[in-house]
């Protein structure tokens, strides 16, 4: 016969496990029996886990799981419903005229709003991504516009660029270099008349002679007035607003070795949608005629 | 070592079979049942007119269109602050009951007790009561007990089903719903929530029952902490019932009782150790040498066969009482029947023992629950109360927030003057469409410019929210233009209603980069 050997606490009345350490003794209190079966259940739960979905480290990559299960599918497969989603809103925009779309129709709110993306993916790199611009980069929130701000003239300048080698329809201008034909007094003379026209302050009897070599070199392109032609994009000299800086020094510069922007052209990278997209995003950002 | 090894480390649940008892709380318990469950079941199907934009349904919790509605309250994310202040209220509140009454939430409200409740009102009705339903587990897989154990496990799941279906009728238009989860038409998520709302309420208030309660809920654990001596709690008078014993033995019983009830402390379960509760002395201590006469327990176990969670009332205070006070009906009813006086066991604060041992009588309830602690958390929940009664009576039915464009700061225009962006957020909890007109104030110089709009009127959907662009300019030189920073206000006014409100942003000017 088994000797009952049950110890119990003195003071509780509670059953010890029988383990003495130095006299104190560890009292039984049982936990509930399905608690066991609940870490049992999670045990094999777990193997399930790792059978059915990535789970073992390997060398390049995890164990893929029977039910291939993958996070980069499901966004895939995510980004594809969206894209599915919006697909008669994109082909709206897509064959939509600019000028006409109205600012309660889907096709303008989807183009803003992707026009948004478009530019903090590929114009925000030199335009900024407030769209502020930068010395040499134009500024795009503004009401000056080099080459017009009109859908029309935001989209050609979008597909085409200015400049560049890659788009025969780039819009294209050249500023001679004066510093090649003029007299360092001419420049001198032509920066105070140009100083003049933009209300700053100037040496006005310098001023006079280069209305001279204003009327003879710059009207051309700048018009007689100063105020610039966007056939040409030659910008206009007499508001506040500078590509390169309105200060002596940089007009300076500009007359003496010219200027010479360049802007990719983005049709062959760019979708209609998207171009479309990006250019009612400029129209809209505070400068759009 | 190995072979003192005692008994096992686990213990099996073991099987309760509260008998069927009626009484004062018994019946507080049923209206109480009835009430919250009456709430839960019939709350999304009221109906409440707000106009042809809005949902018609009292209460709904509208997930996708992110708008919380309550009968003649409408609450919008950014008033969360709501939610926290009833949160709060909730938490208060507990404080308060707790102090006051103990655990008398896990007694009377906690979902748990009510829906365990009644899945053993369904258990007595299709097995029988106490003694019935022991025979009926002791017997074997009989015919009678497959075809009643199948019937009762199919009504709970009937009420399991329409208590996980209740729930999501409170996230969506409940007829509606309705119609689409017949028809197999509504979203996977409604399925899986009432699929696991059913699987919960069967297995918590089918089987699991007190163990919820002993092993899971960190309620009863913070619960103790916030009682005192004062609280009215669940309590056998030990005093009076004891020595206990009954019929010719009683005498003889008595003094074998006293001896044993020396050990007797607090206890969870029923072969569970006994956890002292602090500051709770043992119910049973010496008896009475004077006192020859056995007490007022007749020892008929009364209390602890109605008991749900199968405890002894008469171990004292302990962990596993949920103060369901229904041992109080049982014991009632038979001291009523032996005619001694009702309340062997009763409502007591801790400090109620030792006048009652001393022979004074206890104090009143109004004395136990009218303290300054319980006084001081009643303030502070209806002040909390009133804040937000009257936040939701002063909050306008419009709103504007302006967030000044940062990138960039300014820009300068062709004439030299000074443009600052905002990105404008106007509010119109109306039912119907409004034009609203914004304004700016601050300097005379200052010219408010619409991002394509002509006017100054903005038009807002109803109970929407419209994103508008909109540009304060500065013309050269002017004072707002050359200062570093200029401050403004934004006014927005619902043109129909005449209601305004603002917000205050700043104009930087030329010299603030």
């Amino acid at each position: 016969m088994m000797e009952d050997r049950t110890e119990h606490d003195p003071v509780t009345g509670t059953e010890t496990t029988g383990h003495n350490w130095d006299g104190i003794q560890e009292l039984n209190t049982p936990l509930p029996r399905w608690w066991l079966w609940t870490f049992y259940l999670t045990i094999i739960w777990g193997i399930g886990y790792c059978i059915a979905y990535p789970a073992w480290p390997l060398i390049d990559r995890a164990t893929p799981g029977l039910l291939g299960y993958s996070t980069r599918a499901e966004v895939e497969a995510q980004i594809e419903a969206v894209d599915a989603r919006n697909a008669d809103v994109a082909a709206r925009l897509a064959s939509a005229d600019l000028a006409t779309l109205g600012r309660n129709d889907p096709a303008y709110h989807y183009g803003v709003a992707g026009g948004a993306a478009v530019f903090r993916a590929h114009c925000s790199q030199c335009h900024g991504a407030g769209a502020a611009g930068a010395l040499g980069y134009p500024n795009l929130l503004d009401d000056d516009w080099l080459w017009g701000g009109t859908l029309d003239a935001i989209a050609a300048t979008v597909r085409h660029g200015i400049r560049n080698d890659t788009d025969d329809d780039a819009r294209w201008s050249e500023m001679p270099a004066y510093g090649e034909f003029l007299e360092a007094e001419q420049i001198a003379a032509a920066t105070e008349f140009v100083l003049q026209l933009s209300g700053q302050p100037h040496d006005s009897q310098l001023a006079t002679s280069g209305a001279t070599v204003f009327a003879e070199e710059c009207a051309s392109c700048h018009m007689e007035a100063g105020t610039g032609d966007r056939e040409t994009g030659a910008p206009d000299l007499t508001d506040a607003i500078w590509l390169y800086g309105g200060d002596r020094e940089a007009i300076t510069e500009s007359i003496t070795n010219s200027r010479f922007g360049v802007m990719p052209a983005w049709g062959p990278r760019l979708d209609e949608v998207e171009i479309k997209a990006v250019t009612l995003y400029v129209h809209q950002l505070g400068g759009g005629e | 070592m190995s072979d003192s090894e005692p008994t096992a480390l686990y213990a099996a649940r073991e099987p309760i079979f509260p008998r069927r008892v009626s009484g004062l709380f018994r019946t507080l318990k049923w209206w109480i049942m009835g009430v919250t469950l009456g709430i839960y079941y019939i709350t999304p199907w009221i109906r409440w007119d707000r106009g042809p934009n809005l949902s018609d349904q009292a209460v709904l919790i509208d997930l996708a269109g992110r708008r919380f509605y309550f009968f003649w309250i409408e609450i919008w994310p950014h008033e969360l602050y709501f939610v926290a202040g009833l949160l709060i209220m909730a938490g208060v509140g507990l404080f308060l009951f707790t102090s006051a009454l103990g655990r008398v939430w896990c007694g009377y409200a906690c979902p748990q007790t009510v829906w365990t409740d009644l899945f053993l009102l369904v258990e007595r009705w299709i097995e029988g009561d106490r003694n019935a339903r022991m025979r009926l587990w002791k017997s074997g897989w009989t015919p009678r007990k497959i075809r009643l154990s199948l019937t009762k496990w199919a009504l709970w799941m009937l009420i399991s089903i329409a208590t996980g279906g209740a729930w999501v009728f409170y996230y969506a238009d409940a007829p509606t719903l309705l119609r689409d989860l017949i028809a197999l038409e509504a979203a996977p998520v409604a399925y899986f929530t009432i699929m696991i709302l059913t699987g919960t309420t069967f297995v918590l208030g089918g089987f699991m029952r007190e163990q919820i309660c002993i092993y899971m809920c960190p309620w009863p654990r913070i619960q103790a902490a916030m009682m005192d001596e004062e609280t009215l709690t669940v309590a056998y008078r030990e005093w009076r019932g004891e020595p206990r014993g009954k019929g010719t033995k009683r005498r003889e019983l008595a003094e074998r009782a006293a001896a044993s009830a020396q050990a007797a402390g607090p206890r969870i379960g029923g072969r569970s150790p006994r956890i002292p509760m602090p500051g709770i002395v043992p119910a049973a201590g010496k008896p009475d040498p004077a006192r020859n006469e056995p007490g007022d327990c007749i020892d008929c176990n009364a209390c602890v066969n109605v008991c749900p969670v199968g405890i002894d009332i008469r171990d004292g205070q302990q962990l596993a009482c949920i103060t369901c006070a229904l041992c109080i009906d049982a014991c009632d009813d038979v001291m009523a029947r032996i005619g001694k006086p009702r309340g062997l066991i009763d409502y007591l604060a801790f400090s109620d023992e030792e006048r009652e041992r001393a022979g004074q009588s206890s104090f009143s309830v109004w004395r136990h629950v009218l303290r300054p602690r319980t006084v001081a958390y009643t303030t502070l929940w209806s002040l909390i109360g009133l804040a937000l009664l009257y936040a939701l009576f002063v909050r306008p039915e419009i709103d504007i927030t302006v967030a000044p464009v940062r990138n960039p700061q300014f820009v300068v225009l062709s004439d030299g003057s000074i443009r600052n962006a905002y990105d404008v957020r106007l509010r119109n909890k109306h039912g119907e469409d409004r034009p609203f007109r914004i304004q700016v104030a601050g300097d005379a110089a200052l010219r408010l410019d619409i991002e394509g709009v002509d006017a100054t009127q903005v038009p807002v959907p109803a109970d929407d929210t419209a994103h508008q662009r909109v540009y304060v300019i500065a013309s050269a030189n002017t004072d707002p233009a050359l200062a570093d920073s200029t401050g403004i206000r934004f006014w927005v006014e619902d043109i129909v209603s005449g209601e305004r409100a603002y917000q205050d942003s700043v104009f930087n000017g030329r010299t603030g980069q």
